[in-house]
């Protein structure tokens, strides 16, 4: 099991929750690591089943939308599925002005997320 | 006059240092929350600047210790206006691939001029593509704030 400094990872139902200790994620020191830690949730801890719980993420750059696309193809390669949840109005609007809430499967609740897994 | 016309500055050479740029980005942030700027308004500032300050350390001088980037910030009431300049070989930024189109969706990168494009009023970058000049025109919802301008 890795450890990890920037995320917390909790189980539930077979998805692992993952919520971000960082409020702004915009520091490129902190963003590598946080790209090595959700990739190693899926090379090394072998979890495929993913939900990003943005609750309480203020900001984050495009560099960090970067690490999660990333990620994505990691996810799909491990024939998983990745999910997002709570994201505040204005990283949405990030989302929607690049076109990834195509690539993304964006909810606006951790109960819709969770539930959507079941589907 | 009203204190529209009241502003802050920032006139600074930084050298070609993340923790440098995100310095001077603190500084605006604080400015532009003093001056009664909130919300979405607030966001896409700090998301274009932070887009434009990291292009300008990493991809224009390359992080090279011996080149500077300056920065010229205005904070009004109503709008900001911010230049970036940075002493490398500038872009083609007329021809920038778009990142939406659907064989790109899922690249990992590129995606920051446009959200710098996207996100501010207007931007503008001199013919090398070594500047970058942007104004942001903040809402009229935000920024009055409720209050009557009489």
């Amino acid at each position: 099991m890795s450890t990890y400094r920037r995320i917390n990872v909790i189980e539930e139902g077979g998805v692992s929750i993952v919520r971000f200790v960082d409020k702004k994620i915009v520091d490129s020191a902190t963003i590598e690591q946080l790209g090595e830690e959700l990739n190693s949730l899926v090379t090394v801890d072998k979890r495929n089943m993913l939900l990003l719980n943005f609750e309480g993420v203020e900001f984050m750059s495009s560099a960090a939308l970067n690490k999660l696309i990333s990620l994505n193809s990691k996810v799909k390669a491990a024939a998983g599925r990745l999910k997002l949840c709570c994201l505040r109005a204005e990283i949405k609007e990030v989302f929607t002005i690049t076109r990834l809430d195509r690539v993304f499967d964006l909810r606006k609740t951790e109960e819709d997320a969770l539930a959507a897994f079941k589907l | 006059m009203t204190s529209v016309d009241s502003s802050w500055t920032l006139d600074k050479i930084l050298p070609s240092e993340l923790d440098a740029g995100h310095a001077v980005i603190d500084q605006l942030m604080a400015a532009l929350e003093t001056a009664g700027w909130m919300g979405r308004d607030l966001f896409h500032v700090q998301m274009a600047i932070e887009e434009a300050v990291v292009n300008a350390i990493e991809h224009g001088n390359k992080r090279d210790a011996s080149k500077q980037v300056h920065v010229i910030f205005h904070v009004f009431q109503d709008r900001a206006e911010l230049s970036i300049t940075d002493q490398g070989n500038g872009f083609d930024h007329h021809n920038i691939a778009d990142p939406t189109e659907e064989e790109r969706l899922e690249q990992p990168r590129g995606r920051g001029v446009m959200l710098i494009r996207e996100l501010m009023s207007e931007a503008k970058y001199n013919e090398k593509g070594n500047s970058l000049w942007m104004l942001k025109r903040r809402s009229p919802d935000e920024s009055e704030d409720g209050s009557s301008e009489g």
